[in-house]
This record gives C-alpha cells, structure tokens and sequence, in this order.
C-alpha cells in the first residue's frame, strides 16, 4: 500500500437522481428532520434517504401523525418542517395536517411520492390526485413532471412555505422522476421566484397609525401568531412598555408578551379571561397585530368593539378589513411595523383607562372551585408550577385546551403549539413530538384530551423508538368535554355520544414501552407529576382521572357577544 | 365620481374580472376553487394567452356585491400563480364576447332573420332548409338583445364564448 499518495481524482458523479437531488436540497436548507412514512411511490426518495448525511428520518406511524410532527417542529424551531408521505392513502393521510398547517399559518413542506408518470390518471394501485385533493388545503402546490425541475421546484416551495404568512406547500413527485437522473450542476440553480411580500409597511400609514396611538385614550394590543413567527416580540414588548399599553393575546398568540406581565389581560375571545373581552369591547382604539378577527375572538362581528377604531398589522393584506374594517391599515411584517411604528408613537394618558382595567381584573378572576373529585384546572395549575411555566406546551382541542391557554400562562414565544384554526383533535401528542426533535434539550410537555390522545396515540411506539422525554398529560374527564359541554348548555343536556370508555392509560402506555402513571386525587397528582419529570429516557404517559361534570368558563358562546358571556359558577 | 365611502352598499351586480395568471397546468382549478368555495356562480368565462407565452388572461363575469369581490380579489391575489386581479366593471372597458345562434327558421323566414340580424351587426355562417347560424360579436348586453330579438323565430342552440375585454387608452389593463 506504499504508493506514491496522490490524490483520487474524485469523478464527481455529473449527474443525481429525482430522489438524490431531494435530499441534497433540503440538506442545502439546513432539514435536520423529516417525518414520514414510505410506501411503493416513494422507495426511491427513501433509498437516497439512507446516504443522508446532515438530515434524519424519523419514522412515524401515521401520516398525519408525521404532518402534525412536522407543525410541532415548525413553530417551535421557527424553521420550516418537513414531512413525507407515499401516495394515495399516505397522502391522503396527511390532508388534517396540512389543514391545520394552513389555517394556523405554519412553514410545512410536503413531499409525497406519485405513482409513475405514465400511470396517472389511469386509476392505477394507490394513485390518487393528490395535488387536487391539497389545493385548497395548501398555501401552494406542485407536480413535478421531470427530474430537472426537482431542484428548483423544491427551493420555490421552501422559499413559499416559510415567507411572507406561512403556510403548507406540498410537492407530489412520480416515482420514475424521483429515479431518472438529472444533471447534477441543476442542483447549484440559484432560487428563482415571482413570491415576494411586501414586508415593508407605508410610511405615511405608519404615521396616521401612530397619532391614532397616541392620542387613544383606551387603546388594546390584540396579538396573535403573527407577532411569534416574525419574531416581534421584541418590538411589541417596547411599544406596550413605554406606552403602558394594554395586551391582550390569542391562542396562537399566548407567549408573543409575557403572560405574567401586568400588562397582559391573557387570551381574549370565547374562553378568554372576562376582563380581556371587557377591555377589547370597550377599546376606543384596537391594535391588532399579526391576528385575524377569527369568529372565535369576536363572537358576532357587528357587537364587536362597538367604539373602537382598528390598526390592523399583517403581512397577508386578504386579512385586513375582511372581518371587522381597518381605519389603519398596515400591510406589512409585524417585526418591521412595530420597529417602525414605535418611535412615532407618544404614549397616550391611559391612567384612568387602567383603573377601569384593574376593576375588571379584580372583580371578573379566571377561578375554579376545588372538589372531591380532581378539577381539570387544578391538574394545569399543578403542571404549570411544576414546570415553572417554562415547558414548551402543547395541546389537543376541546376543554384540556382552553384550561391549558387559561391556565399555563407563557412567558416566552414558541412555547405554546396549540391547534387553533382548524381545531384538529390529536394535534398535541404528534406536536409534542415533532417539538421534542426541535429544541430536544428543553422540556415538552404535551396537555391532551382523552379523546383526542386516541386518535394519534399509536406513535407512542415512534416517542419510545427516539427515547423522547416527552411528558404526556391526559386531562381525562371520561368524555368528549367540551361537546358535552356543549349539549348540556344549548340542547338542553340531551348527551349524545359523548361517554368515552377508555383503556388504561397508564398500561397502554407500558405496553408502548413509555412510562404509565395515574392520578385520582391531589396526593397522587402530585406524585405522578413528580416522578414524570424525573423521567429523561422514554416518554411518560400520566392519566389525570378530572370531575367529568366541569365546565369551561368564561365563555361567549358562538355567534354572541361580550353582553351574552356566561362568567361561570 | 362618488367615492367608494359614500356609496350605499351595492347590490350583487355583474362584475367583470380580468385576472393574469401563470400559464401553469391547474390554474383554472385554483381561480374556480376559490368562486366555488364562496358559492359565487361563474357566468362566463374566457381564458387565453396573451402577449407573453408564460402568461394566460382569465376574464371572467361573476354576480357578487363590491364587499365580496373585494374580498375574492384579495384571495385570488394571494394565489402564488396569479399575478394580478382586478375588476374592470367600474372602469368602462372596451368589452367583447362573440355568439353563435342557430335560430330555427325555414326560407321563406331566412330575409326576415338577416334583416334582424343586420340591425345587431350580426351575420350569417350557415343555412340549411330549416335553419340559419348567425354569429355576433359585442358586448354582452348587445348579444342578449339580439337573443331577445330573434327569440321569435325559435332558438334552437347559442354557443357563447364569454366576454373579454380591455381598459381603454394607453394604459395596460
């Protein structure tokens, strides 16, 4: 072996495959995870998937489990998540995760594989048009009907996903263009697009914007998801300290302005705290940044903040006046608004404004009653202080979920992943984890329902296979809660398919391989949460046994307003 | 002109939209998703390309009111393939749409039929012992007058290929 050492020349392959080229894209960007499961359509993506180098798979065991993973991803790492799935029934599959995506406005990118070219359309073995069926689920989609347009197609759709109002962005490839070859200097292509948001606000907006600011004598920040994914919390926060400027928060919007700040009200709107909904409805001047008057903050639009003018901040203009009008309208990114919009503003005389707020606070407190039996928001009370209201957060949807937004008071952005807009029960498991695999040093606790945590509980197996030390905390009240809830208050409490006879919690989760823990009384929570943060190996699964009979409150029940909210028992 | 704040709020009516869109495979289905989506019926619709090879026209008559369209304009603007869309109802364009009506007709009728159609700058394509084929271009409105016109004689079939049109002077639509 004694030669002369020269140098291999390294033929550089000139040309990849579809699926290579996949790979060496999404690597270019920085994907250190992917979600997915493979299937016929996409053996080719999957075998250049086993000479990675910087990104991982991670197999999951559903689909939409995978999407929902990659959403936990997304807005916790604030890059954009990826997911993949085979055709047909696996993309099929992932269609909740992609609706969610949308209407919560998170970066996912999609890659799912198609039967052969010369298949489609011919109704062959697992072929379905998937990129019809995603049309009105995606921000935007593609085919792609040759190998040379991999590259440029997935950098576009990159590029989508995570610019201007996030969104889901899917790429369906036929199996024989993930296997013919392309030339490798195609992957080198530098990006080309016509998509580019405005992100720059109108100046001479900003300064209408600013006077009505400042000479507001009850002024509101109404705050959602907007302010976390252009990173504005920052700019917020100055704008809302020196102008003492009351903040009010949505669900997405929980950790934009530190919960426990005095000048956060806490989340608004059906189960907002009463004196959040209050102040709104009260506001002469609302400044909605990066939120978009959804039904369930403004119950019935014409009785919503009845006195108030609106600055409207958002980077999708489709938003601004289309549910309440925008006297101030400011296209633009949240970061570079406030930034802007701050020095021009003079804080406004909101003393007296502030004694009616604090009366509010003082008379209308978020409460519950203890009992015998485990009240549901003692259970969140007792994670939030063990946890020191420092966990990443995730939810399913129903009662669990708004006591978790009630209750768990965050500080921080990108520490609450909740499914808001489309209200996907068995989000918060797959959240957790896609979360977990972003920040894997940080505690993920995800707070789920015992309904919800069926429909995605299958991918323990997947948490257990990654050793993930993810808390599972099931808020289990034996029924579907808040349709419960829901019958009892407006059908006259005819119950109709509510009851939910379930396993065990704790031993199915045994069965999975994670830790499984139960709790029926205080002593027992207490303990149970004790010992699942002592856990760092493998996910745990504690069932809180919760009163069935508990309601959530407050609550503006749809289609009312501030005048109709049932303050509770 | 009345400015948009003093109008009353206006009743559906038939607007006009011109929208330019990326001559991509699907676009069709992404504009007709978003009208199906709100439940607005597509009256007419026209879709070519234009100028630019890359580049297709979609002109299309919908019946909505001026908070709707507004809206549907938004929406279709955030489409990543289109890249413009606006209403040309209020603009007064220069608007056409080209007819084909085969009216049901023997010969001693055929004079009368080209004397109306004469009248709308209509002319015949086709005769046969009982029927003429007349083809008209105008704006739409025209074409419907002469619909009404010969509806006498007896229609047995309109093909009618939707309006397109174009703001007037120098400057692009």
């Amino acid at each position: 072996m004694s030669q002369t050492p020269v140098a291999p020349k390294t033929n550089a392959p000139s040309t990849v495959s579809g699926a290579q080229a996949v790979v060496r894209v999404l690597e270019e960007h920085g994907v250190d995870w992917m979600f997915g499961h493979p299937g016929g359509a996409s053996l080719p993506l999957y075998d250049a998937i086993l000479d990675a180098k910087e990104m991982r798979h991670v197999l999951v065991r559903h689909e939409q489990t995978g999407a929902h993973a990659a959403t936990g991803y997304a807005r916790a790492a604030g890059r954009v998540g990826v997911c993949t799935a085979t055709s047909g029934p696996g993309a099929t599959n992932i269609v909740t995760g992609l609706a969610d995506a949308l209407m919560d406005s998170t970066a996912v990118l999609a890659i799912t594989g198609q039967v052969v070219s010369p298949n489609i359309g011919t109704d062959a073995f697992q072929e379905a048009d998937v990129v019809s069926i995603t049309m009105p689920v995606t921000k935007h989609n593609y085919l792609v009907r040759e190998a040379a347009l991999i590259p440029q197609t997935l950098r576009e759709a990159y590029h989508i996903a995570g610019s201007g109002r996030p969104g889901p962005v899917l790429v369906d490839i036929p199996r024989d263009v993930l296997q013919a070859q392309l030339p490798a200097s195609a992957l080198s292509e530098a990006l080309q697009t016509r998509y580019r948001p405005q992100v720059k606000p109108d100046p001479r907006r900003l300064a209408d914007a600013a006077k009505a600011i400042s000479e507001a004598k009850k002024p509101i920040l109404y705050v959602g998801g907007g302010v976390i994914t252009a990173n504005a919390s920052p700019a917020l926060a100055k704008l809302a300290r020196r102008c003492r400027i009351a903040v009010t928060v949505t669900l997405h919007g929980k950790g934009a302005f530190d919960e426990t700040d005095s000048l956060c009200l806490g989340m608004l709107g059906m189960h907002g705290t009463a004196y959040a909904n209050y102040a709104i409805n009260d506001a002469d001047l609302v400044i909605a940044v990066g939120a978009r008057f959804d039904d369930r903050v403004t119950g019935r639009l014409k009785d919503f903040c009845p006195n108030a003018r609106f600055v409207h901040i958002d980077i999708d203009p489709s938003e601004i006046g289309k549910n309440k009008p925008a006297h101030f309208p400011l296209q633009g990114d949240a970061r570079l608004t406030l930034e802007a919009l701050e020095p021009m503003v003079a804080p406004p005389d909101t003393e007296a404004w502030w004694r009616q707020i604090e009366a509010w606070r003082a008379r209308y407190p978020l409460r519950w009653k203890a009992g015998k039996a485990l009240k549901p928001q003692q259970v969140i009370e007792a994670i939030y202080k063990a946890t020191a209201g420092d966990a990443i957060v995730t939810t399913d949807v129903g009662q669990h979920q708004m006591w978790a937004a009630q209750f768990y008071r965050n500080r921080e952005p990108r520490k609450w992943i909740s499914s808001g807009g489309l209200g996907t029960m068995g989000f918060g498991f797959p959240a957790a984890m896609g979360a977990q695999f972003a920040r894997p040093g940080e505690l993920v606790v995800a707070i789920v329902g015992d309904g919800g945590f069926q429909m995605t509980c299958q991918d323990l197996s997947t948490s257990v296979a990654w050793k993930q030390p993810l808390k599972i905390y099931i808020v289990n009240n034996g029924t579907l809660g808040m349709v419960r809830q829901w019958q009892s208050l407006f059908y006259n409490e005819r119950l109709s398919e509510v009851a939910l006879p379930n396993p065990d919690f704790a031993k199915v989760a045994e069965a999975f391989g994670a830790v499984g823990l139960s709790a029926r009384t205080g002593e027992e929570m207490d303990a149970a949460i004790r010992r699942s943060l002592e856990v760092t190996d493998r996910p745990v699964v504690v069932d809180f046994h919760v009163d069935p009979e508990e309601n959530c409150y407050p609550m503006i029940p749809s289609g009312q307003s501030i005048k109709e909210m049932i303050v509770g028992d | 002109m009345a400015t948009e704040a003093i109008q009353p709020a206006a009743a559906p009516a038939r607007r006009l939209l011109s929208v330019l869109v990326d001559n991509n495979p699907g676009v069709l289905m992404r504009i007709a998703a978003l009208f199906r989506r709100r439940s607005i019926n597509i009256h007419s619709l026209a879709v070519s390309t234009t100028e630019d090879p890359r580049v297709s026209r979609i002109s299309m008559t919908v019946e909505t009111d001026a908070t709707e369209t507004n809206m549907v304009l938004m929406q279709l603007g955030k489409l990543v393939e289109v890249r413009h869309a606006h209403d040309l109802s209020e603009q007064r364009p220069v608007e056409r749409e080209l007819a084909l009506i085969k009216v049901t007709a023997g010969r001693d009728a055929h004079e009368e039929i080209l004397e109306a159609g004469r009248a709308h700058r209509a002319h015949a394509l086709d005769f046969t012992e009982s029927t003429v084929t007349l083809e008209v271009s105008g704006r739409s409105a025209e074409i419907d007058a002469l619909i009404e016109a010969l509806a006498d004689f007896g229609i047995q079939e309109i093909a009618r290929t939707g309006a397109v049109a174009l703001i007037r002077g120098t400057r692009a639509t």
